[in-house]
């Protein structure tokens, strides 16, 4: 019975097969699993064809609402996508092909990957970048085991304007380790500078921070990296790339480690993932950097070419002794980051992150208008930006979901007593139009 | 070929951006501001793509040359699948998050959902949680979820190692080692499974998990599976299922009736998704029902009336192992897959791929030396020891390949084989691409004797020759630097 096209035996083949390796059926092959282990049942449906299946995914997209107006971020960012991203990572030799074990016949990969490792270097401003990492939390997760390898030290301090699912995943990746994770409660959307100096001490591996913070607050970590490296610390932070067209990078504060979610360059929400994240570094901390390197060298004929190299950190040479348990990544999403950031190029990334901050200085200005709301933070901010509202922000924001405008992200399931908040983001797909209207919905929601 | 950095031209764009509507905002302030513009590439459009359409080029994948990497699942993957997952590409994650968020986000938690279900069923799990990233991901989630029921019955300081074969994947120990655990590696028997003598002395109530591979990665299902699970367990210890090689027994064994408790699934590998060059993979981890207290938040719940629902403050889950639901997009294709193929389709997935490596292995077997001989699942792990009488190794053998036009299977692994040659052809090969293969691969054999020099010259046909990889190593020149 052969009712797929995707296994393509004849039955004429099939028995050509079995009489070469000299069994009677195909069932004979499967005599290794004794008989009473052997699946009583399997309750899968049966299957359908290509035609049907693909209407019953666009049954399930239609079951989502699709045309939401997104003013919400928290770490996923509505962003254009050039075309040729679809297009260039859409060509099979890319996406068909895996990890480049062997480099003479996966060139494309790797040079592609030694690419997107030098886009990540220059944006962050520091010297070295792996292939790739998993998502945005789960790279401020490797940095910190990173930092905590590196000083051999117990603690980890981050501070409580990062990303609350950042910090989650932090927690669950230490959780069954002897590592301290301290964190320090926000000050008006802002580090608390005093209380973090107070617990800095020289059982600290990193003090981890992000910036833009959840709040939408950009600062200058510069006197931080210098008060850190004092303690003996690493400085991380965990950035938004489309911020660093315009913000200080962190290279350019004297961080160590740089991490982040690589979503907004050039790929898709899709309901949170795939995405990729990013982690460089400062170059004498290489040896201790999770996940795949691609270095440069040189053929038997002298010429360039590139290989997966410091393999020795990896699981498949070193296994328990390896940086990390990172197998396969989100190669073809950083190459989608790659393809996106070659597009927007070197002054585009600057217009691109000036488009979003004057976007969202104009809705910021609009909002603050309503009787009753105020812009939380006097904090300079890139694309996003707190407000306080009259009301209970979660209210708020269900009343607005049903009009079709995700308005915010209220602040309250994250921060006790912030049950009046809510982060509002507007990057630069967000029209004047749009903007007027969210900022008139709003005013009507808070009359209700 | 040049860097696209090479390429680059003061003032050249690749895209127009959308004008300003608004009126510009005041500057950053200095000490905000990035002194000098990432110096990322300056191309047009065209020379964008000819760059990255050049550079595909360079690449062997599954849709241009036969890709046997074994331990890796090379399957074809079906183009629906790539149309159905575009469908959710403007779906916002956060919307879900937001109070009342859950009403606009019915199909796609409910496509999770679904597909949570139908990975149980083939894997006999009680439920399945689908944030995991990547099949080590989920390894890593898996034994946290252990560590937390261990903690749960107040065994927390007791339970510090994990057992592991010395066949495993090597992602097995770094998982449960990055998790806080000691490792105890026991050593294959003559058999080609773990040696079950060694492994009952290895067993003491301070072991935490068993974390196996079945088919282990010589491609053989382990006979005394059942024994093993049950010595787990009198010692307090749960058994891990690395779900790699599931490939192999879809509707024919569930993990879960042999005595799992808790596995991951590799989507990329099993469920038709692309590899993507190295990802993005996903890692669903299944588990049975004294884990699901434990289990990442947020976890999605159905109520009576079949809505569904997000648990977001389980006081006893280990947390958060993502930032939102998982690699949705990787999801969507493969429950598409599931769905289009169904419960015959997969069965006949896991025969084919399973008569396919038996078939290579008995035509090869003849060229090549076979360190366990017997009857594989749906990979065959062979020795270039016989070739190494002429000084030709595994490696050289690969190159050959290339030439040929060949992704060459994986090659020293497992390491407990000498000059292993891994091969997994999938079932998605015609008998006719295998049999041209086996010619190849009877030719390396050939010419291994007669003109070794020929496979350490190879590859000759490719852009490049043999790379020194300890140059790499040691220059460490991972950007490009300008």
């Amino acid at each position: 019975m052969n009712d797929s096209h995707y296994c393509p035996h004849t039955p004429e083949e099939i028995q050509e097969m079995l009489s070469v390796i000299g069994v009677a059926s195909v069932e004979d092959l499967f005599a290794p699993i004794p008989s009473e282990l052997r699946a009583k049942t399997f309750n899968l449906p049966s299957g359908m064809s290509e035609f049907e299946t693909f209407g019953r995914m666009q049954e399930i997209a239609s079951e989502n609402s699709g045309n939401m107006l997104n003013f919400i971020g928290g770490g996923f960012y509505d962003h254009i996508i050039p075309a040729v991203v679809d297009h260039l990572s859409g060509r099979a030799e890319f996406y068909t092909a895996y990890t480049p074990y062997q480099p003479e016949c996966s060139q494309g990969t790797l040079q592609a990957l030694f690419e997107y490792q030098t886009a990540i270097c220059r944006l962050t401003g520091l010297d070295v970048s792996n292939a790739s990492l998993y998502d945005g939390g789960t790279s401020c997760a490797e940095a910190a085991m990173m930092s905590l390898r590196i000083t051999g030290r117990t603690k980890i301090v981050v501070d409580g304007c990062v990303s609350p699912f950042s910090r989650q995943v932090l927690k669950t990746y230490l959780f069954n380790l002897n590592v301290d994770v301290v964190e320090i409660p926000p000050l008006d959307g802002l580090l608390n500078r005093a209380e973090l100096a107070a617990v800095l001490d020289d059982s600290v591996a990193a003090v981890l921070v992000q910036n833009p913070n959840f709040f939408g607050s950009i600062e200058d970590f510069t006197a931080l990296a210098d008060q850190v490296h004092g303690a003996g610390a690493l400085l991380i932070g965990s950035v938004y790339p489309i911020s660093l067209g315009l913000v200080k990078s962190p290279g350019e504060m004297g961080m160590d480690i740089a991490v982040g979610d690589g979503q907004s360059l050039g790929n898709p929400l899709s309901f949170g993932g795939p995405s990729f994240g990013f982690i460089a570094a400062k170059k004498k901390l290489i040896r201790n950097m999770p996940g795949r390197i691609v270095g440069e060298t040189v053929d038997r004929n002298g010429k360039r070419g590139y290989v997966l190299t410091l393999q020795a950190r990896e699981q498949h040479i070193k296994r328990h002794k390896a940086t990390s348990n990172i197998c396969s990544n989100q190669g073809l999403c950083a190459l989608r980051g790659l393809i996106f950031l070659s597009s927007v190029g070197k002054e585009g990334l600057a217009d691109l992150a000036r488009l979003n901050r004057d976007k969202a200085e104009y809705a910021k200005g609009q909002l603050a208008k309503i009787s009753g709301v105020t812009v939380l933070q006097s904090a300079v901010t890139f694309n996003e930006f707190t407000l306080s509202l009259p009301k209970q922000a979660a209210t708020v924001v269900t009343a607005l979901l049903a009009h079709g405008i995700a308005a915010g992200v209220p602040l309250g399931q994250y921060y006790e007593g912030s049950e009046n908040c809510m982060v509002v983001t507007v990057t630069e797909k967000r029209t004047r139009k749009e903007i007027d209207l969210f900022v008139k919905e709003l005013e009507v929601a808070l009359c209700n | 070929m040049q860097l696209i950095y090479e390429k680059s031209v003061a003032g050249r764009r690749g895209i127009k951006l959308p004008a300003s509507d608004v009126p510009a905002a005041s500057a950053l302030p200095a000490a905000l501001l990035r002194t000098e513009s990432a110096g990322l590439a300056e191309v047009s459009e065209l020379d964008l793509v000819r760059h990255f359409t050049n550079l595909s080029r360079r690449n062997f994948s599954v849709d241009t040359n036969f890709y046997p990497l074994g331990s890796c699942t090379m399957k074809y993957n079906a183009k629906v699948l790539e149309n159905a997952s575009a469908l959710f590409a403007p779906l916002h994650p956060m919307t879900a998050l937001l109070p009342g968020g859950v009403e606009f986000c019915q199909g796609t938690l409910g496509m999770l959902y679904d597909l949570g279900q139908l990975l149980a069923d083939i894997t006999g799990m009680d439920e399945v949680t689908t944030q995991p990233l990547a099949g080590a991901h989920g390894e890593m989630t898996g034994i946290l979820l252990i560590s937390a029921y261990h903690a749960a019955n107040g065994n927390k300081a007791k339970k510090k190692y994990v057992v592991v074969p010395d066949s495993s994947h090597g992602t097995n120990p770094a998982s449960a080692s990055i998790a806080g655990y000691e490792i105890i590696t026991v050593p294959t028997a003559s058999y080609g499974d773990m040696d079950l003598e060694l492994f009952k002395a290895a067993m003491t109530d301070e072991v935490a998990a068993v974390m196996m591979t079945c088919p282990n990665t010589l491609g053989l299902f382990n006979p005394h599976i059942k024994e093993i699970s049950d010595i787990a367990h009198s010692h307090g210890a749960l058994m891990y299922y690395d779900g790699a090689n599931l490939n192999a027994i879809m509707g024919k064994v569930k993990p879960g009736d042999v005595g799992f408790d808790v596995i991951h699934v590799n989507l990329h590998k099993t469920f038709g998704t692309p590899h993507g060059g190295g990802g993005p993979g996903s890692g669903p981890v299944g588990v049975k029902k004294a884990l699901i207290p434990f289990l990442p938040q947020p976890r999605i719940v159905m109520d009576n009336d079949g809505k569904l629902l997000l648990e977001t403050a389980n006081p006893k889950a280990i947390g958060r192992t993502a930032n939102f639901f998982g690699n949705f997009g990787v999801m969507a294709k493969a429950y598409a897959y599931i769905i289009m193929l169904g419960r015959e389709g997969l069965i006949q997935v896991s025969e084919q791929a399973v008569l396919n490596a038996n078939y290579i292995k008995e035509k090869l077997k003849p060229y090549y030396e076979l360190p366990y001989d017997m009857t594989c699942m749906h990979e065959c792990v062979f020795s270039a020891s016989k070739q190494l009488e002429h000084g030709v190794h595994a490696i050289d053998i690969a190159k050959f390949l290339i030439d040929k036009g060949y992704h060459p299977p994986t090659v020293y692994f497992p390491m407990i084989v000498k000059e292993a040659i891994m091969i997994e052809p999938t079932e998605t090969e015609s008998k006719g691409a295998m049999d041209a293969f086996i010619d190849v691969m009877i030719e390396a054999a050939k010419t291994a004797e007669s003109n070794p020099q020929a496979l350490h010259d190879a590859p000759r046909t490719m852009p490049i020759s043999r790379l020194d990889e300890t140059k790499a190593a040691r220059e460490q020149n991972v950007c490009c630097i300008g």
